[in-house]
């Protein structure tokens, strides 16, 4: 057991180490990507097209057919996919938070109409619902991100409404009540931070899927604009050109992946981290 | 118990229902099919207009289109294709079978895989060899599969030309396409392995087996190993609606001619009623599944059917 403990902990800081530089400089670069390409990473070099990686400092990944530089254009691209993978996963969690206190603090009604909808929403299959509804009416960042939410609050809203119901009968908060405070501080100031932990596990890994969805169904052309560069739309670009030039297919699929193993980095620290009772150490 | 069955199955009936509507919903919202058809007919009246609808059944109430478009399902009517009008009954007989084939073929290259492996995670719990499968694990989650499949046919078609990169004529055309969803889906079964087992090795039989001298293989393949499979077929059951997801997908990248296919060629052709029986059936096969995987829980752990 001591060899078990050990590699677990050689481990967990790996995963923090690897996680964090992974997520935070992708979401750095993205930050930064008006300041490092100007142009949007539409400037087109027709005197280099397809240009293979590593041939010119101007172009370190190389160019795309149109002669655009691919590292600009996957950089640019991240801010698509970041701003879908957070906003959703914000709309949903502040709805899903709001839905949970309510149910589990004043029980009643809403409580039973909310989790027998939670039951029938988590038995929906919304990967097919997404691509149904994104083909007919078409889509775009906003409507991707509505969608997501929409599909994702009753997650949060069940876990915080578990951790209401188990610390509304605590000592430490009937104390507070026979002082006389409020509800709504109670459930701000007493409640929600221990009912926190589990949200922010869910939360990273709900960025993750987000983008994973948001990048294929840009990828099948049922998600964000073609004009817009994004991580799906350049590999729907990308998967043309395989034959001829690997590089405009393999970097932004790279960006999506190295993104979304940030964050499940993460998302398993945050698990040990946050949750001592977890099954996955040791 | 009789509750607890009564309970779920009046939940799936429901969400195959909530489906259906939003599905029906959709379709409607979309404008209208019309107008889609007649372009490039050249001259369309209004009279014109008027009558493709009637010949669609659009000129109906939602209701009566949406009652007509469920009591069609039931009788096995799935409607007929805006394209020509082939039955949709025939395109769902000749994709369905295709896209089951890619799940369970892949399902079960994936259990091949994350069971020996998940085992040898929990055997070996906290040590090196269970954190690299772990690491590994993270790593196979993290794939977007469409990109993966891409990765897979640049390897295995352009560079090395051993397989088809696409099609399901030959044989062959099967092996990228399962390859892709397997390691996605080894990335969750191997935790979810590791997690079963974890739970049944420390029961006392277990101890028992070991005590009676049995062989480490025999204690973990034969006593450990069957008794987590209820709790194993639940967690794979629960997933069956990410499973499908993933074959509609990876359907689509690698051209393998089954209801993902199909759907997005429906799509494309702005085709809704053969749109519409596809997720349709894709929905209510979720859902059935789902409502097994609990009931055969439910079952076999009381407990839960109690809660």
């Amino acid at each position: 057991m001591m060899t078990g403990t050990y590699w677990r902990r050689r481990l967990l800081g790996f995963e923090f180490v690897t996680g964090f530089v992974l997520t935070g400089g992708m979401v750095a670069l993205v930050l930064l990507s008006d300041v490092l390409f100007p142009d949007g990473g539409s400037a087109m070099d027709l005197t280099a097209r397809l240009q293979p990686p590593g041939q010119s400092l101007a172009h370190i990944l190389g160019t795309d057919p149109l002669g655009r530089d691919v590292l600009a254009r996957v950089v640019v691209g991240g801010q698509v996919s970041l701003t879908v993978g957070v906003v959703s996963v914000l709309g949903a969690v502040i709805v899903g938070i709001a839905a949970g206190l309510i149910a589990g603090y004043y029980r009643g009604v809403w409580d039973i109409v909310l989790m027998r909808w939670a039951d029938v929403q988590l038995a929906l299959p919304f990967i097919l619902i997404a691509i149904t509804f994104a083909a007919i009416l078409g889509a775009d960042m906003w409507r991707l991100i509505a969608f997501m939410a929409i599909a994702q609050w009753v997650q949060y809203a069940r876990v915080v409404r578990g951790a209401v119901l188990s610390l509304r009968e605590r000592e430490y908060v009937q104390s507070a009540r026979s002082f006389g405070v409020g509800d709504l501080a109670i459930l701000w100031r007493h409640i929600l931070p221990n009912a926190i932990g589990p949200v922010i596990i869910l939360m990273t890994l709900n960025v993750a899927n987000n983008i994973l969805l948001e990048s294929s169904l840009t990828f099948l052309g049922l998600g964000i604009d073609p004009l817009t560069p994004s991580w799906g739309g350049m590999l729907a670009d990308g998967r043309s050109y395989l034959q001829s030039a690997w590089w405009v297919g393999v970097f932004p699929g790279l960006a999506i992946m190295l993104t979304v193993l940030g964050l499940n980095l993460l998302g398993d620290w945050f698990r040990d981290v946050l949750d001592p009772t977890s099954q996955s150490g040791t | 118990m009789i509750g607890f069955l009564a309970r779920r199955l009046a939940q799936a009936i429901f969400v195959i229902f909530v489906v259906t509507l939003l599905v029906a919903w959709a379709v409607r919202l979309s404008g209208d099919p019309a107008v889609m058809l007649a372009q490039g007919a050249g001259s369309v009246t209004a009279h014109d207009l008027e009558n493709i609808r009637r010949g669609l059944g659009l000129d109906r109430p939602f209701s009566a289109q949406y009652l007509g478009f469920v009591s069609g399902m039931l009788h096995g009517d799935f409607g007929r294709s805006f394209m020509g009008g082939t039955s949709v009954a025939l395109l769902i007989r000749q994709a369905l079978p295709l896209t089951l084939l890619l799940a369970f073929v892949s399902l079960a290259l994936s259990l091949l895989i994350s069971i020996p492996l998940g085992i040898q995670a929990a055997v070996r719990r906290g040590r090196l060899a269970d954190q690299l499968i772990r690491m590994l694990s993270l790593v196979g989650l993290s794939f977007p599969n469409f990109w993966l499949a891409l990765m897979l046919v640049l390897v295995f078609s352009i560079t090395l030309g051993w397989l088809p990169p696409s099609g399901a004529d030959e044989r062959a055309g099967l092996i990228m396409p399962a390859a892709t969803l397997a390691v996605i889906l080894t990335a969750t079964n191997v935790r979810l392995v590791r997690g079963a087992m974890l739970d049944t090795l420390s029961a006392q039989y277990i101890m028992v087996a070991r005590g009676k001298g049995l062989g480490e293989r025999a204690v973990l393949y034969r006593h450990a190993l069957r008794n987590c499979a209820i709790p194993l077929i639940t967690y794979i059951g629960l997933q069956f609606g990410g499973l499908i997801g993933g074959v509609v997908v990876v359907e689509r990248v690698f051209n393998w001619p089954g209801m993902g296919s199909l759907a997005f060629d429906a799509v494309a052709a702005r085709d809704y009623p053969v749109l519409q029986a596809v997720v349709t059936i894709l929905a209510a096969m979720i859902v059935l599944v789902n409502l097994a995987t609990d009931v055969i829980y439910g079952l076999v752990d009381p407990r839960i059917s109690r809660e």
